[in-house]
């Protein structure tokens, strides 16, 4: 087990490396920040003296040491546009993001698996067909559009939901959060059904695919002969066989539900994450880009090993590598 | 407004009849009048002094005030300062306004100004400041509580337009202030007509009246209470416009305006920006980048420097069209450095009449019968619907035999290709209110000493026009700097500078029920808003 975790934790540094670097060679590659951030009456002394006092008139490599020095003291750099810490910006949005992805991933789960266990149950009835022809709207509508059709039928022509932005919120532990108000819950059906959709769409194609396969396993036929009840088999033997890859794409997908929040927290001016992210490529505001692409790396790295330890907890059979 | 506030606080289940007629009820009981506005750009600080982009600079404005002001029309008017005149040629004394409270109830004195001016120049590390505002003040001190002299290094007529950029704080909160301590709310003492309560970064910032604030009726505003909502969508900004969720939105986007204006419960106002889009065109290089014969090859001499070519581009382009077609209404053609109203415009000045032949003609004269090849580059995220306006101009262009070739792409990278010098042929856009301040940047003869021409792309250069602007600039006496500064415009325009195109309409969607007098500056200012 340890030397599991010690060889997880070398790889993870070295993933966090090379991502540093290559985020800060493409950004350095697309531009200077002060070309664009840089007031448009500054004459050019003025323009060279700012650029000097953001030390990007450095060479790259001098400036990425100065960076890497930095992050091993724990700092990643001032934000350009904003001028306070990288990783301050970005910790004030997380709490925005993780809660939409969390409760996108939670409608996923809540929707996808009962959908995905009847469609594999009953194939061919018409549910069960229309559970499929649904799934592939989830997959193939491109995020953007659905979540302005979102808008238009909910929020403009209903007007049941608010169109854009975060509910009220309240601190907990200091955390402000939303899903417990009810105008931060209005707030939050929306996006949270937009971003779900691809991920729902997932979730009942997999779980169908592996209940259809279950049903066909010897082990459920002799369950049927012992007379066990369909309920019970459904629930004991299929479900638990099902969910091994099921909590594994579900793991992944939370990563990727957070670093992928972009879009929806575009079309919904949802003050997360990802809206920063993109904010911070307009301007080229280097040191949150690096510091988002390397808090998003070091969260995919901790799912991966959550996935891991989760599976041992679900399936006896599996050993994590090096474990013994 | 109140209606939706109200459903919030009342159960859900009721019905939206009983809740609007609840919230009727309670309206006349309370009339607490609120505002929404949708912001069209992401406010990076609520700092004033640390990046001058116009987000940041809309919100500072509700809380903070400059000693000059401009009104709609971009010209200059007392704000702190009641009055302003140059004693001598180096030297202004501003007389502040009585009586002004910053928002803890303390005074407004000259104390507050000579440190506000001051400010901008202790900020290190930001990439947009704005010490460019002050470069020309020598020193800045206080007669007395109310009357404040500021001595220039130079000549400066500008100097009262410069200082509308600088907003003043209170030196009290300010003094030891950073970035952070504007974001929390704590130095966010100014003294203007909206109090901070509230600011959510990416989100929203809410502003409640500040009841001492010095303005009278009619300028006093109707809204106890103002949301700043930061919406950068386009299609999600017209929704919440269109839902009822917000009052007002800025930079309505092109499409969407036909449908509101068909909308019986919505409006829109707009008026010329001061936005003035234009292409440079390289004008120092013998040969360069992009320019080429039908071949490829380089051309033996650089086409752009003669003036013949250059009226045959401005020929070639249907600036009517444009207009009409590809802004969908939201741009009057241009032939001025500065927009319609703005200091050293001249009206006399009409856009180039589109005319292919003419165009033909001017480039078999200049030498080039069967035209050449050029790329005009440009941004696809900047200006109202810039990809669009650049490609129908390279189409235009090439009717007329300059076979174009259109490079757009996000600002960020633009920008990027044009310090490396490697557009010879660049869309650019310029707000500014004084023609003399727009040619320094844009035309003069770049020159880093003198601060000259720094968004000169294409080097032009012409001694004249340099010795028109500087006149203007150093001229104190405004008449007359207004007529220098129109001269050298014209001359400018004349002898195409740059290729001018159009300037932009700025168009703001609000409710029926609401009036304002749309910015030439494109600000939104909530203050500015009233019921009809």
């Amino acid at each position: 087990m340890l030397n599991f975790m010690l060889r997880r934790l070398a790889q993870s540094a070295a993933t966090l490396f090379v991502m540093s670097l290559l985020v800060f060679t493409g950004v350095y590659a697309i531009g200077n920040p002060v070309d664009i951030l840089i007031n448009p009456q500054a004459d050019q002394a003025e323009i060279a003296q700012t650029i000097a006092q953001l030390g990007l008139d450095k060479p790259l490599w001098q400036q990425y040491w100065i960076f890497l020095k930095g992050a091993f003291s724990g700092d990643l750099g001032k934000s350009f546009a904003a001028s306070i810490p990288a990783i301050e910006l970005i910790f004030e949005r997380m709490p925005a993001t993780l809660e939409l992805a969390f409760t996108a991933m939670l409608i996923a789960i809540v929707f996808g698996i009962p959908l995905g266990l009847l469609a594999g149950l009953k194939p061919d009835s018409w549910i069960g067909r229309s559970i499929m022809a649904g799934s592939i709207l989830g997959f193939s509508l491109p995020t953007f559009w659905v979540g302005l059709m979102l808008i238009m039928v909910f929020s403009v022509q209903l007007g049941w939901l608010p169109t854009t932005g975060r509910g009220a919120t309240v601190d907990v532990f200091g955390i402000p959060v939303s899903f417990l108000t009810w105008d931060g819950i209005r707030h939050l059906i929306l996006p949270a059904t937009n971003l779900a959709l691809f991920q729902l769409a997932l979730l009942i194609r997999l779980v169908r695919a592996g209940t259809r396969e279950a049903m066909l396993q010897d082990y459920v036929r002799y369950a049927r002969a012992k007379g066990v009840s369909e309920r019970d088999v459904v629930r004991v033997h299929v479900l638990r066989n099902i969910l091994i890859p099921v909590v594994t794409v579900v793991g992944l997908e939370l990563g990727s539900l957070i670093a992928f929040a972009v879009v929806t927290e575009t079309v919904f001016a949802w003050p997360g994450m990802g809206k920063l992210l993109i904010d911070s490529i307009n301007v080229l505001d280097r040191p949150v880009i690096v510091a988002y692409l390397l808090v998003i790396v070091f969260l995919f790295i901790l799912i991966n090993l959550l996935v891991d330890l989760l599976y041992t907890a679900l399936d006896p059979r599996v050993r994590l590598k090096g474990a013994r | 407004m109140l209606d939706a506030a109200m459903k919030k606080q009342i159960a859900p289940t009721f019905s939206s009849f009983s809740a609007a007629l609840l919230a009727a009820l309670l309206c006349a009981a309370a009339p607490a009048a609120e505002l929404r506005i949708g912001l069209s750009g992401e406010v990076t600080s609520l700092d004033p002094h640390l990046l001058a982009s116009q987000p940041n600079l809309t919100v500072a404005r509700h809380v903070f005030e400059s000693l000059t002001d401009v009104d709609p029309q971009t010209r200059l008017i007392p704000g702190l300062a009641e009055s302003w005149r140059a004693i001598d040629a180096t030297t202004w004394e501003l007389k502040l306004r009585r009586g002004v409270k910053f928002h803890d109830g303390s005074d407004f004195t000259a104390e507050d100004a000579v440190f506000s001016l001051q400010r901008p120049l202790s900020i290190k590390g930001s990439p947009g400041g704005f010490a460019s505002y002050v470069r020309a003040i020598a020193s800045t001190a206080a007669v007395d509580a109310h009357t404040l002299r500021i001595k220039t290094k130079y000549p400066y007529g500008a100097l009262p337009e410069e200082i509308n950029s600088i907003l003043i704080v209170s030196k009290k909160h300010a003094l030891n202030a950073g970035p952070e301590d504007f974001d929390a709310g704590r130095a966010m003492i100014g003294t203007g007509p909206y109090k901070f309560v509230k600011y959510q970064r990416g989100d929203r910032l809410e502003l409640a009246r500040h009841d001492g604030w010095w303005g009278k009726a009619p300028a006093w505003p109707s809204w106890d209470r103002v949301t700043l909502r930061v919406i950068p969508a386009d299609p999600s900004r017209t929704a919440a416009l269109l839902s009822g969720e917000l009052d007002v939105i800025e930079h309505v986007p092109s499409a969407d305006i036909k449908n509101i204006n068909k909308n019986n419960n919505l409006r829109v106002t707009q008026t010329t920006s001061w936005r003035t889009i234009l292409l440079h065109l390289d004008q120092y290089r013998a040969q360069p980048p992009g320019v080429t014969d039908a071949s490829g090859k380089p051309l033996a001499k650089n086409p752009f420097m003669d003036l013949r070519v250059r009226q045959a581009i401005s020929k070639a382009i249907n600036r009517a069209a444009i207009a009409e077609r590809v802004m969908e209404g939201l741009a009057v053609p241009a032939n001025n450095i500065v927009s319609p109203g703005v200091f050293g415009h001249n009206a006399a000045l009409k856009a180039e009449a589109y005319d292919v032949e003419g165009a033909k003609k001017l480039l078999a004269a200049a030498g080039y019968p069967n035209g050449f090849h050029v790329t005009l580059a440009g941004p696809n995220n900047r200006y109202i619907n810039d990809e669009q306006v650049l490609q129908t101009v390279a189409q235009l262009l090439t009717r007329a035999g300059i076979t174009t070739r259109v490079e757009a792409m996000p600002m960020s990278a633009f920008l990027g290709r044009v310090r490396k010098e490697e557009t010879a042929f660049a869309l650019l856009g310029w707000g500014s209110f004084a023609a003399d301040l727009a040619l320094r940047s844009l035309v003069a003869t770049p020159n880093a000493e003198k601060g000259y021409g720094a968004w000169n792309w294409g080097r032009y250069a012409n001694p004249k026009v340099d010795a028109l602007m500087e006149q203007a600039l150093a001229s104190v006496d405004r008449p007359k700097r207004e007529a220098l500064a129109r001269e050298a415009n014209t001359l400018a325009m004349t002898d195409l500078a740059f290729i001018p195109l159009h300037h932009q309409v700025v168009s703001w969607a609000m409710r029926a029920g609401l009036n304002y007098t749309p910015r030439t500056d494109e600000f939104t200012f909530a203050h500015h808003f009233t019921p009809r």
